[in-house]
């Protein structure tokens, strides 16, 4: 089982960003991401973007992310860029002391291409780059719908629109698609089809690998069955938050033939040793049946990071990268190409 | 009995008495923002005497902006207190700081991190109550973080669980809170906006509320503010927490969560946001006129008080001001229009019969 260090990206802001970008743009809810920034807050975000990046091969890991430092609204940034979509109040981020602006989706939802730039922008200082995604059904419940209608089609609309995002990608080796709504607020019966269907979706617009990963907590049964129809490479699993249940399911239900597993708390600010989360990936390996051989595991921070001050944030991402680059020195497992 | 009556000024103009006040914070003035960037400066010689003279002048000074603004009860804004977290940790043994972290867009706090048995120090809000107490001429509030969002908004590195970290915060409260009421304190304001976050909670918050209310005076008022979040999930349970009034959030939305308030009889004072707290345009007295209506669809005028949605610290001054003058000003048209029989009140205190 390879083992491949990463996390969700959704990184903090540099320190000096956070003043500069403040002071630049400020604290109301008009004054966040618009997506046609002035050329100086748009060199602020490139510097940070490159800044990032560098931090992340500094550490070592083996995926590299953008970062979305541009993320003012956190995965309902796709959205409350897009044109056709107005921004309302703010309103509570999940059960978190985090805010975003209301999306409300008042037009077709057509390309936008916000996505693909800070990733080519990316792309220029990394080969293992790793896009991040909100997941169609996570966004689909952070937004607010004032035009398609109706919650199906809804989401296949958002699905569409993602799809259309990812296929305009530049080469990446990976695609995480965040689907933190799955476990939160769990679709009813027919929806959990409907929300894997709308998952695939997405991940048919790409060749690279595609991890659909959820956090807080463990999937109802139902939903992850439902989850594993998806044309996905891996499932991500929240081992932070609820090892019990996730194990379960996998025992239960099995997974793809490759695995996420969030085993560094991106919401707390005790530092994982290389050492514990090695430990916390065995304890999975020991703890699903014996028959199954996953091609590789994504060892990943289970939320993305912004949660963090910035020191805290910078050691967990060398203790990931620690944690897989002691295996691959100390084992001789395969390594699969 | 309500402990209401004691914040009614003596000249109040109209017979009905909607109580005005703040959440709390207030925009910092721009010169003590100055005097704080010398203060941290090291090779400044700007020091504690120095820091001391300007938070004094001014608490003094959004204290008597608060009194000129007209409302019943005032804050000295929370001049001396960076964060509502940040200021308690950093005064309570046990906690740690590693920098700023994100709450929306470009607002960050100093999110503590608790590594070591929580414990009580030194004094958190008796000087700064002593001193906005002597220069009010109108009755002073005092808002304190709850120990349910000073845990949650806590990395908790130390706990086995945030129950046992908010229960351990709690009695530290419910000392500072007996130390404030030996100064003289009447009006406690208890700010645990994180219930909001984590609504499944409510019980542990009711603990903890229980533990800070025991052995405090009944002519003590206390509230509970709460916001930005999905009060169908927290209410009708709020009503059992040991509180005089809950402090709401509700203009934000436009009273979009009105509904869920009129379908139990709500039983405690309400104090309602009557104003955004987060968009720099002042709103009319008409249009909080409108917001003051719709509280009288959830309590009788003698149980709504009338306050900004939350803190307006983020705001500029000049709005903050505008806003609080025009809260005021909208109050006292309600209660005139009430004296005078012109106003229908759909939640009237049930008839003796």
């Amino acid at each position: 089982m390879q083992r491949i260090a990463t996390t969700p990206g959704l990184f903090p802001l540099p320190d000096d960003a956070k003043e500069t970008l403040s002071d630049l743009k400020g604290h109301q809810k008009h004054d966040l991401v618009s997506g046609d920034e002035a050329p100086e807050i748009e060199s602020v975000y490139d510097d940070v973007r490159e800044d990032l990046v560098a931090v992340q091969q500094d550490a070592g890991l083996d995926r590299v992310v953008e970062g979305q430092a541009r993320w003012d609204d956190m995965l309902a940034h796709p959205l409350t860029v897009h044109e056709n979509v107005e921004t309302g109040g703010i309103v509570r981020y999940y059960d978190n002391n985090n805010f975003y602006r209301d999306p409300i989706v008042h037009g077709d939802l057509t390309f936008s291409g916000d996505l693909a730039a800070d990733l080519e922008a990316a792309a220029e200082y990394t080969d293992d780059l790793q896009a991040v995604v909100p997941g169609p059904y996570s966004l689909a419940d952070l937004a607010t719908d004032d035009h398609y209608g109706d919650d199906e089609e809804f989401l296949a609309a958002i699905a569409e629109f993602l799809a259309g995002e990812v296929e305009a990608f530049p080469a990446v080796e990976s695609v995480f698609v965040l689907e933190p709504s799955l476990v939160t607020n769990p679709p009813s019966d027919g929806e959990d089809a409907r929300a894997s269907e709308a998952i695939d979706t997405v991940a048919s617009a790409t060749d690279a690998d595609v991890v659909a990963h959820t956090y807080w907590g463990a999937l109802e049964e139902k939903v992850h069955a439902h989850l594993l129809d998806a044309d996905v490479d891996a499932v991500g699993y929240d081992f932070v938050s609820n090892h019990e249940d996730n194990v379960y399911n996998i025992a239960e239900y099995g997974t793809k033939d490759s695995v996420a597993l969030g085993v560094v708390d991106g919401q707390n600010t005790l530092v994982e040793s290389p050492e514990t989360i090695n430990e916390r990936v065995d304890w999975f390996r020991d703890a699903v049946p014996d028959p199954v051989e996953f091609d590789a595991a994504y060892v990943t921070a289970n939320t993305g990071l912004f949660y963090l001050p910035v020191n805290r944030f910078e050691e967990k991402l060398q203790a990931l990268a620690a944690a897989t680059d002691d295996r691959a020195d100390g084992e001789t497992e395969e390594v699969t190409a | 009995m309500s402990n209401r009556d004691q914040f009614r000024p003596e000249d109040h103009p109209n017979d009905h008495f909607l109580l005005t006040t703040v959440v709390g914070s207030y925009p910092k003035p721009k010169w003590l923002d100055r005097a704080k960037d010398r203060y941290e400066d090291d090779e400044s010689d700007f020091g504690d005497d120095e820091w001391q003279e300007a938070t004094d002048d001014a608490a003094r000074l959004i204290t008597k902006e608060h009194e000129r603004a007209g409302l019943d009860v005032v804050v000295d804004g929370e001049m001396r207190r960076n964060e509502m977290v940040e200021f308690f940790a950093d005064r309570i043994d046990g906690y740690e700081f590693n920098g700023p972290v994100k709450v929306w867009g470009h607002n960050y706090f100093d999110k503590p991190s608790v590594v070591d048995d929580v414990e009580y120090d030194e004094s958190w809000l008796v000087d700064e109550y002593e001193f906005t107490a002597d220069v009010a001429d109108r009755p002073v509030k005092v808002p304190i973080t709850g120990p349910y969002t000073l845990a949650s908004w806590s990395f908790n590195e130390a706990y086995d669980d945030d129950e046992s970290l908010t229960y351990d915060l709690a009695d530290l409260v419910n000392e500072e809170i007996e130390k404030l009421v030996d100064a003289g304190a009447r009006y406690i304001q208890i700010d645990e906006p994180a219930l909001a976050t984590t609504p499944d909670d409510h019980a542990i918050v009711g603990e903890a509320l229980e533990r800070i209310a025991a052995d405090i005076p009944h002519d003590v008022r206390i509230g509970l503010h709460v916001c930005y979040g999905d009060y169908s999930r927290i209410y009708p349970e709020l009503l059992d927490y040991p509180v005089d009034e809950l402090d709401l959030e509700l203009a934000n939305d436009d009273y979009e969560q009105l509904d869920v308030f009129t379908e139990h009889t709500f039983t405690k004072d309400l104090a309602l946001g009557v104003v955004d707290a987060h968009v720099a345009d002042v709103e009319s007295v008409e249009q909080i006129e409108a917001n003051i209506r719709k509280g009288l669809e959830v309590v009788p005028p003698e149980q709504l008080t009338v306050s900004p949605d939350c803190g307006v610290k983020l705001l500029p001054r000049d709005v903050a001001y505008g806003k609080m003058e025009n809260l005021v000003e909208a109050a006292r048209n309600v209660e005139a229009d009430l004296d005078a029989g012109d106003l229908d009140v759909p939640a009237a205190a049930p008839a003796n019969d």
